[in-house]
């Protein structure tokens, strides 16, 4: 494999705009003094809330049970009194309940329950007791699509999984938090990819990470030698990839870094691949190594309207508004806020939403002057920029049509909703929206 | 005011105006070359296909109630209505080929984004059916009036290089000769510029002269080199791709050269490629007129059909054809094939491949468990026997 791999259909060259908060460390932000825990915020079914207005909470205590196959455990992340419960909109737009917590002027401290400060030997756990932990902590994928871990890593039945590869790509523009990471906890960081290669014991761990941030490569490369970190006999491969969106996306990366495309309705293991966020090792490391379940994570706080854009390490429920303050409040009024990459994360209005475990960027960005909207001059640049290689022109006018079965025939479906063809529209159609539309519509019938 | 809309939230600043700007000023070059060579008379043509295109298109904003004046695609059409004309050509013909581009090609069939066929393509093709004759003088530019000393003698008056050699050709009275022998035998001029650089490299000054623009022609066809210019600029900003253009001009050249020769008596092989390129409309088409995205293909494949496409329909009508009209006609053909080739030229989709390749394991994997199971169900069989 070449020096520099990249997937090759398709995919977009966003400014990437890291420079903002790239060199600016991890900040350990005080308590708020209010949190809202969602129920809902991974993929999936909400969890159960086992908790009820007036209840005293203990840091890490699950206050949320999965509630089905494909859903997580969700933690209290301070120490304090739940004062509410209510529906509150997550920044997708996924209505759940949500536990108002106000913490307690005392948080634990070392050696008091909840600390999490006690070193543990996962090492000697068998690979049940591993994925039954992992659920136990409510491990989610945090890259955004907060897929459960613990089903993420049961594998089926027959299937093999030759390659771990560690996504830590952040192809989004803006997005630094698992550059930090990268940077600032490496060895953490591996000792969470080891925890994972344990469970599903693969062939080879491969480690993806775009040209934008070789001195992390490097870093990262520097260290699996220190640690001695060995899979299938090999050292972990660290493999630098040239920059294009989306790379981070499990399809693209798959393809850049084992060179195997996954076809429609297919996962990674169909290819013997498991995809594994950043910041998921971490949280994973921290949940195997100090039994400190999904309760706080990096966000990065970023855009032009942000005073001082920064990576801040806060926990599960605070509220965007919080983070917005402490990162010097806004300098001119942003026309949108939002949750995750400027490519495919979610607008939201309400600057009390909570960060959730899925929640890596908040951005605060001035509206692009794009001009208006033309018909479709059937330039191609769309067909020519879908790493999925669907033909978004052919799909809108279907859905403008209303033709949602013709629509799902072309390929619906397979659309990851990346946001490559409405980012290279010259006439600016809302590409992505038309297809969230057509996936509903065409579900229906 | 917060906003929410749906992902993604940058963009990447193209837009259907900076394209039609961008594909305006890659024109303007030649457009300018074109007025510079053939005076007044180009000029005054020039301007009133703009202005009428504009015209047109300010009036039926007015009656459909939509604002796409200022989109540039009027202009555009404009640009290259004019640059499709005769510098010779009585006013009202790109009057007239302008209102229809504008009014019939592109407006009733929905406007922008919807016609089936170039405007600008639509109202020659339009004027050169209604005026042939008129469509189809051609007078000398100013640098190869210089070389005759500004009498053009009656036997190429009126013509250009390619209605000379159709002719002649038409007529087999100097069977065996090429077009250079044909055109010299007539007493066709070349510039001093093209004489000397002919003496220093030994190019032919015929096609030393087509390649800068001193030869008859449309007002904006006749400089192949602005017009490359003009294409290379867009190819270098990405408004088009290559493969169009590309796979126009090689198949084209190919069907000359192993054809060209054959109606002059030449024979296989012999086919003028340089001068067939040069001379006409050729250039201007395949960089401008077929890469119109509205009217082409929008993949790939698509693209090199529709490009090879153009290339033998020119090639037809040039070599076999008895009108001095190739390039509209032919990009006209392959717009309306557009449709179809869009169906038939579906890109691959992500993951087929090993799509197939995993039937192929599952096959494999079944067949052996149904030899196995024929097998067992063979042995007891068996084993009752013994």
């Amino acid at each position: 494999m070449s020096l520099f791999a990249t997937f090759k259909k398709g995919g977009v060259h966003p400014a990437d705009k890291k420079s903002l908060s790239k060199d600016i460390s991890i900040e350990r932000l005080d308590l708020p003094g209010e949190l809202l825990v969602l129920m809902g915020q991974h993929l999936g079914a909400p969890a159960t809330l086992l908790k009820k207005t007036g209840d005293h909470v203990v840091r890490g205590e699950k206050i949320g049970e999965a509630s089905s196959f494909i859903s997580a455990n969700v933690h209290s992340p301070v120490s304090g009194v739940i004062v509410d419960v209510r529906r509150v909109v997550a920044a997708s737009g996924a209505v759940s309940d949500a536990a108002v917590i106000q913490p307690d002027a005392h948080q634990p401290g070392p050696g008091e329950e909840g600390s999490f400060t006690e070193r543990q030997d996962w090492r000697s756990m068998d690979k049940a007791a591993m994925l039954s932990h992992m659920k136990e902590m409510g491990l989610v994928g945090q890259g955004g699509a907060t897929f459960p871990a613990h089903v993420k890593f049961s594998l089926p039945p027959g299937k093999k999984a030759h390659a771990l590869i560690v996504n830590c790509v952040e192809c989004e523009p803006y997005l630094t938090c698992d550059y930090r990471l990268m940077m600032e906890r490496a060895d953490e960081l591996l000792e969470g990819v080891e925890v994972c290669a344990r469970i599903i014991e693969p062939d080879e761990v491969i480690i993806g990470i775009e040209a934008n941030k070789l001195d992390a490569a490097d870093h990262i490369e520097e260290r699996i030698r220190s640690l001695g970190l060995l899979a299938g006999g090999k050292p972990y491969r660290v493999q630098r990839l040239r920059m294009k969106y989306p790379q981070g996306d499990e399809k693209q990366l798959v393809k850049a870094t084992i060179g195997r495309e996954i076809p429609s309705g297919k996962l990674p293991i169909d290819v013997g691949a498991v995809v594994l966020n950043a910041a998921s090792a971490l949280s994973t490391y921290k949940a195997f190594a100090y039994n400190l379940p999904c309760i706080e994570r990096v966000v990065t706080v970023s855009g032009e309207c942000i005073a001082k854009p920064g990576n801040y390490l806060v926990p599960i429920g605070t509220k965007a508004s919080y983070l917005i303050e402490k990162a010097g409040g806004f300098t001119e009024e942003p026309d949108k806020l939002i949750s995750g990459g400027p490519m495919m994360g979610f607008a939201f209005v309400d600057e009390d939403t909570p960060i959730t475990k899925g929640f890596g960027g908040l951005l605060a960005l001035k509206d692009q002057k794009k001009g208006s909207q033309t018909a479709c001059i059937s330039c191609g640049r769309c067909v020519s920029a879908c790493p999925i290689g669907l033909q978004p022109t052919r799909m809108y006018h279907l859905i403008v049509r209303g033709q949602y079965a013709e629509a799902m025939k072309t390929g619906l479906m397979d659309c990851k909703e990346c946001g490559c063809c409405a980012y290279s529209c010259p006439a600016h159609l809302d590409l992505v929206h038309a297809f969230k539309t057509g996936k509903r519509m065409g579900r229906k019938k | 005011m917060r906003t929410v809309s749906t992902s993604p939230h940058i963009h990447s600043g193209v837009s259907t105006k900076k394209i039609m700007l961008s594909v305006a000023l890659a024109l303007a070059p030649a457009a300018i070359w074109g007025v510079h060579v053939f005076g007044t008379r180009a000029l005054v043509t020039m301007c009133l296909s703009i202005g009428f295109a504009l015209l047109t298109e300010a009036l039926l904003n007015k009656v459909s109630h939509e604002d796409t004046l200022w989109d540039g695609s009027a202009l555009v059409t404009g640009m290259l209505v004019g640059m499709n004309m005769p510098p010779e050509v009585p006013y009202f013909i790109p009057v007239l080929a302008s209102v229809f581009a504008i009014g019939v090609v592109k407006w009733t069939f929905g406007g922008l984004g919807h016609n089936w066929a170039n405007p600008a393509i639509g109202g020659r093709v339009f004027v050169f059916f209604s005026f042939s004759s008129a469509m189809s003088r051609f007078s000398m530019p100013r640098t190869l009036l210089k070389t005759l000393g500004g009498v053009v003698p009656d036997a190429i008056s009126g013509a250009s290089p390619l209605s000379i050699t159709k002719t002649v050709t038409a007529a087999k009275t100097m069977v065996g000769m090429t077009s250079t022998e044909i055109l010299s035998s007539q007493g066709y001029p070349y510039t001093d510029f093209a004489a000397r650089l002919s003496a220093s490299t030994g190019m032919n000054p015929y096609n030393i002269d087509a390649f800068f623009g001193n030869i008859p022609g449309s007002i904006g066809e006749v400089s192949a080199f602005l017009l490359i210019l003009g294409g290379v600029y867009l190819l270098y900003k990405k408004i088009i791709t290559w493969y169009i253009p590309a796979s126009y001009l090689a198949s084209f050249a190919l069907l000359t050269w192993i054809f060209g020769g054959v109606p002059n008596g030449l024979g296989l092989f012999h086919g003028e490629v340089a001068a067939s390129m040069l001379r006409g409309g050729l250039i201007l088409g395949a960089l401008f007129m077929a890469t119109d995205m509205v009217t082409t293909p929008y993949t790939r494949t698509g693209h090199f059909i529709f490009g090879i496409g153009c290339g033998l329909f020119t090639f037809l009508f040039r070599t076999f054809g008895s009108l001095p009209e190739a390039c509209s006609v032919a990009i006209l053909m392959m717009n309306i094939a557009t449709p179809t080739i869009d169906r038939y030229s579906v890109p691959k989709r992500f993951g087929d491949g090993e799509l197939r390749r995993m039937e192929k394991i599952q096959r494999q994997e079944d067949a052996r468990k149904e030899t196995s199971l024929a097998g067992s169900s063979k042995n007891p069989g068996k084993e009752a026997a013994k």
